[in-house]
């Protein structure tokens, strides 16, 4: 770990998935790794905001960088779990078609599928389907199986990654918008707009939504990053339209459709829509698109049902070109653009850590292991997943496990805690790290009592506690 | 010019028109009872309202849980003991968050006695404790 | 781990927990409360406002008074209580329930009991269950967070406030956030009439000059960190006027939109809810389908006043006694919601006993007639002044009045509104 420099071998901007696997992956080498996001928390961009799917590998052609990268990216997943304990789960994902004509494009998936080596790739017919999913429209005519797929809670996956990249060393600076960037010998020094330096021999530009923007202050390439949004609803963990797979419509040209899916943690996300918008911070719902995504829904799951709707909300995929953008810049020296990841970025993702480590390395970067790196992050205890002989055995050591603070999603004071002191320390970075208000009330029972326990561990006053950074603050005034 | 108001004495919120008459008296009409003729006379020749609030407690937090908990309260709710009149809610509502209440208090606890010689007191509308 | 044992237990340490409770105490069986906040009283402890307890009490008092003078009944009982208790699981299908509480003070408590009332009261719908489409700033809360927030955590959670909703809740909280000073621009509510009681419209919204916009749909919340406004739309004869929206500048949205009887845990120990009210099915003792499992106050179906929860909980504790008791209604009629009555708790009635019912209308209307037909025979019709959606009706029928159902085959009781 470093202190008191501000010097690094590399900088790694933007903590959304991919910024956090590559700076998790150079944390195994002997290399000093700041990794800056302008937000208040990491995974605050795309990457909190998105289907939260593992791919199966069948949807991209493997001429695209894209698909190579998926594809070894979803074999990833499972040892990563292992090391990291976030939310995954290969639940499968079936693909159903609903009318005649729809069936053809299953069977091209399929060719896709097999010719990309997808494991264990079915075309199944209306019977085997149902089987599958038997909360599928009963119309559904056959479909494509792919067992391999799965499901992943993506801001939870890029928390581990980023607790077990700062257990390795890497350091991470929130609120760190770049601005300016300049390279004096083999340095670049790089300037946020709160005045905070950071120099580093290599940078790469992971920056999401806005990679346009940094690799302009880096007199890199110029390239333009389109925001395409995508409107979910998420409901409720009771409801009956519950799957036990993730259902994918008959792709169209643009994207990959509008999906029902089973949250890893038990919740239903139906969604997204599609639709490009000139503002990157356009996250505001719409009353068409949301009207949408229900018939959608419901056309593939019949019992979906808007009674259910507990919250609505966007995320914006950043994109730019058919595949992704993943190159040494051809302008600037020493810096990797990471740029374009729309989906399957988040399946993806593994796999750029891998390949940016491998282009860094090409471009002179040295790496040698780290003796100590350990790739575990210790398990944290959820309440929600836990006996209650389990949860009075922990109460024993610290009676905050048995204090219920979410009764929505069951998180327990401990747990809020335990967010707070991973850096978590606003009501949107505790809700993805914990789940509390993330449920049915929405925070309308737990939000005052989670300000408070934020005022209590960290100090912060009335007046510091906000939603999502500067901006957000919750409260006007107190009496 | 006829006033407006809706009679609030029963559900039935029978929409009054009041004249005021040169002898300084109301003539009301669109009630459906004689309640409504009162209620009129008192909205508009003496209007008084309940003011509630709550007043800040001195000596930091209050209880009235499990201390130690998330229970602890920095306000304590007060109400007028009666209706006071409407246009000096103000007044109260400023005296009201002027006090500083030590504890512990008791429900009914006479906070304010006989507000500027109303015969209304402001007082404690719940019990709290002290804690450590 | 601790291993308790009650007769009885009691879910929710609200109004309806606390009269359930001492009935159950009263006729001599053990009872303990658990309540998941820190204190007793539930809702009522944040409505610092007046208006409570002219039945219970004869006098009108604030939420915290109310709360407070049934909690000190409980002094002197073998009433046990645990707050700061959670009950995450409940297994009600064998004769001896078993509910496990998380407590921050005890670990976690497995309590067992003949007897469950569940009395877990109601949440606020939000901005999610009524999709209202936009930015997601900070700064739109449901009214009784901003209750909690203002009335005893003392923050003020914004200055320029609108309300969505014309609730009683959303009507009060105009009220005190007036009185806290600050502006309250607007309350808009879909339907064309209010859904508050008049009384709270005149002294919470005309007294301050507040504007209420009757059929106006909220179709957007602006602002990107913290709201900035809300675009309304009026709806013109069933229309959504869009080419009419317009945007109310401010910092605050408060959400009033209705509350949702809570009852997950019912659910998990296998209650059958009623879709029209949310909460159980239950029977002339206040039993849900679950033998043991009893439910009142607004877990049951969502009250208006707090008297009447009390009332329904009294009943509700005193019927689960005569339950342990062995006792059981010989004959009972199924109640049926007809015309314009949105539904009836509880959904039955016993035949040899005085029942007490209430009931909520869907229509707004003066000089109104309650009809109760039993097997299609009108036995009893009583005249009302005026009734409302937002205003439960009670009705009462005894033996007598349920004579013609004695002997006859699935007997219904039917209750209308002309």
């Amino acid at each position: 770990m470093k202190t008191g420099s501000n010097r690094y071998d590399v900088c790694v901007i933007g903590a959304g998935v991919c910024g956090a696997n590559i700076a998790r992956r150079l944390s195994a080498y002997e290399l000093d790794v700041a990794l800056v996001d302008k937000e208040a928390d990491v995974s605050f961009g795309t990457s909190k905001a998105n289907s939260g799917i593992v791919h199966g590998g069948f949807h991209h052609n493997k001429k695209y960088l894209k698909a190579r990268l998926e594809l070894q990216g979803m074999m990833m997943f499972d040892r990563l779990q292992q090391e990291l304990d976030f939310p995954f789960k290969r639940c499968g994902i079936v693909v159903a078609a609903l009318h005649e004509d729809e069936m053809r494009a299953i069977e091209q998936l399929y060719m896709q599928g097999v010719d990309n080596g997808v494991i264990g790739i079915e075309m199944c017919s209306r019977e085997r389907m149902l089987e599958l999913e038997p909360k599928l429209n009963p119309d559904t005519l056959g479909g494509l199986w792919v067992p391999g797929g799965g499901i992943v809670e993506p801001y939870r996956f890029v928390f581990a990654l980023v607790e077990s990249a700062r257990k390795n060393g890497v350091e991470i600076m929130t609120g760190f918008k770049v601005e300016h960037a300049a390279r004096a010998g083999d340095e670049w020094t790089v300037r946020a707009a709160d005045g905070r330096v950071v120099k580093a021999r290599y940078v790469v530009n992971a920056a999401g939504l806005y990679a346009d923007e940094v690799s302009r202050a880096f007199g890199a390439e110029e390239f333009e990053i389109k925001p395409r949004k995508g409107e979910y609803y998420l409901l409720d963990r009771l409801t009956k339209a519950k799957p036990e797979r993730v259902i994918f419509p008959v792709p169209t040209s643009v994207s990959k459709g509008m999906l029902v899916i089973p949250t890893v943690e038990g919740t239903v996300l139906i969604g997204p829509t599609a639709e490009a918008v000139d503002d990157k911070a356009d996250l505001a719902t719409t009353r068409e698109q949301l009207e949408k995504i229900l018939s959608s829904a419901r056309a593939m799951v019949p019992s979906v049902s808007e009674y259910d709707v507990i919250t609505s909300f966007a995320g914006l995929r950043p994109t730019l070109e058919e595949d992704f953008y993943i190159e040494p810049s051809a302008k600037a020296p020493a810096l990797i653009q990471v740029a374009g990841i729309q989906s399957p970025g988040l399946t993806a993702s593994p796999a750029i850590g891998e390949y940016v480590k491998d282009l860094l390395k090409k471009e002179g970067l040295r790496l040698s292991e780290k003796s100590d790196y350990d790739p575990f992050v210790g398990k944290r205890p959820h309440v929600k997943d836990l006996t209650p002989y389990e949860v009075d055995k922990l109460a024993q050591a610290d009676p905050a496990y048995a204090n219920m603070i979410c009764r929505c999603e069951k998180v327990s004071e401990a747990e809020i805690v335990q967010a707070i002191r991973a850096g978590h320390t606003t009501l949107d970075g505790i809700k993805y790290f914990t789940r509390a208000q993330m449920g049915r009330c929405q925070g309308g029972f737990c939000t005052y009592k989670i300000i408070k326990i934020i005022m209590r561990e960290t100090g912060l006053s009335w007046d510091e506690i906000t939603k999502n950074g500067d901006g957000s603050r919750i409260l006007k005034d107190a009496l | 010019m006829s006033e407006e108001l809706i009679c609030i004495t029963c559900p039935l919120g029978c929409r009054l028109s009041v004249d005021r008459q040169p002898d300084g008296g109301l003539a009301v009409t669109g009630n459906r009872c004689p309640r409504g003729v009162k209620y009129a006379n008192e909205e508009l020749l003496a209007p008084r309202r309940v003011v509630s609030a709550t007043a800040a407690v001195e000596g930091g937090a209050a209880c009235s849980g499990n201390p130690g908990g998330l229970c602890a309260v920095s306000r304590l709710p007060v109400r007028s003991s009666a209706a006071y009149p409407k246009q000096g809610v103000p007044e109260l509502l400023e005296a009201i968050y002027a006090l500083r209440v030590s504890l512990p208090v008791s429900r009914g606890d006479v906070l304010i006695k006989d507000f500027k010689g109303s015969g209304v007191d402001v007082i404690a509308t719940r019990t709290l404790k002290r804690v450590e | 781990m601790k291993d308790l044992t009650f007769d009885s237990v009691v879910i929710g340490g609200g109004a309806a927990g606390m009269a359930a409770a001492l009935e159950l105490d009263r006729a001599g069986f053990s009872c303990a409360i658990v309540e998941r906040e820190e204190a007793l009283g539930g809702i009522l402890t944040q409505c610092i406002h007046n208006g409570f307890g002219l039945i219970e009490f004869n006098e009108e008092l604030s939420g915290p008074e109310f709360a407070e003078k049934i909690e000190e009944r409980l002094a002197g009982t073998g009433i046990t209580s645990f707050t700061g208790a959670t009950v995450m699981e409940l297994d009600a299908s064998g004769d001896i329930k078993t509910l496990y509480c998380y407590t921050g003070a005890h670990g976690v408590m497995r309590l067992s009991a003949r007897v469950v009332v569940l009395a877990m009261g109601c949440r606020e719908r939000n901005r999610g269950n009524i999709r209202i489409p936009g930015d997601r700033p900070a700064g739109v809360y449901t009214a009784g967070l901003a209750q909690r927030l203002v009335n005893i955590e003392g923050f003020v959670p914004g200055k320029d406030v609108v309300i969505i909703g014309s609730g009683d809740i959303g009507l009060i909280m105009a009220r005190r956030m007036s009185w806290i000073g600050c502006k309250v621009h607007a309350v808009v509510e879909i339907l064309p009439y209010p859904s508050g009681l008049t009384r709270n419209i005149v002294q919470c919204l005309h007294d301050f000059g507040i504007p209420l916009y009757l059929s106006h749909l909220t179709t957007n919340i602006v602002g990107r960190e913290r709201v900035e406004g809300v675009e309304i739309t009026p709806i013109e004869n069933g229309a959504t006027r869009y080419d009419k929206a317009f945007t109310i500048p401010c910092d605050t949205v408060l959400l009033s939109v209705g509350l949702v009887p809570e009852n997950e845990l019912s659910k998990m120990a296998g209650v059958e809810l009623n879709p029209m009210t949310n909460g159980p099915v239950a029977d002339s003792m206040l039993m849900t389908n679950v033998p043991g499992v009893f439910a009142c106050g607004n877990v049951l179906h969502v009250h208006d006043l707090v008297d009447y929860v009390v009332e329904e909980a009294r009943r509700a504790g005193a019927h689960a006694a005569r339950w342990l008791k062995g006792e059981r209604p010989k004959a009972e009629a199924r109640v049926k919601a007809g015309p314009n009555v949105r539904y009836c708790a509880p959904s039955r009635v016993d035949l040899h006993a005085a029942n007490k019912l209430y009931m909520r209308t869907l229509i707004v209307k003066n000089d109104a007639t309650l009809e109760v037909k039993v097997n299609n025979r009108v036995v009893k019709s009583v005249k009302k002044n005026h009734i409302q959606p937002s205003e439960m009706i009670a009705v009462e029928l005894g033996p007598k009045d349920l004579e013609f159902a004695v002997g006859a085959p699935d007997p219904v009781v039917e209750l209308s509104i002309s």
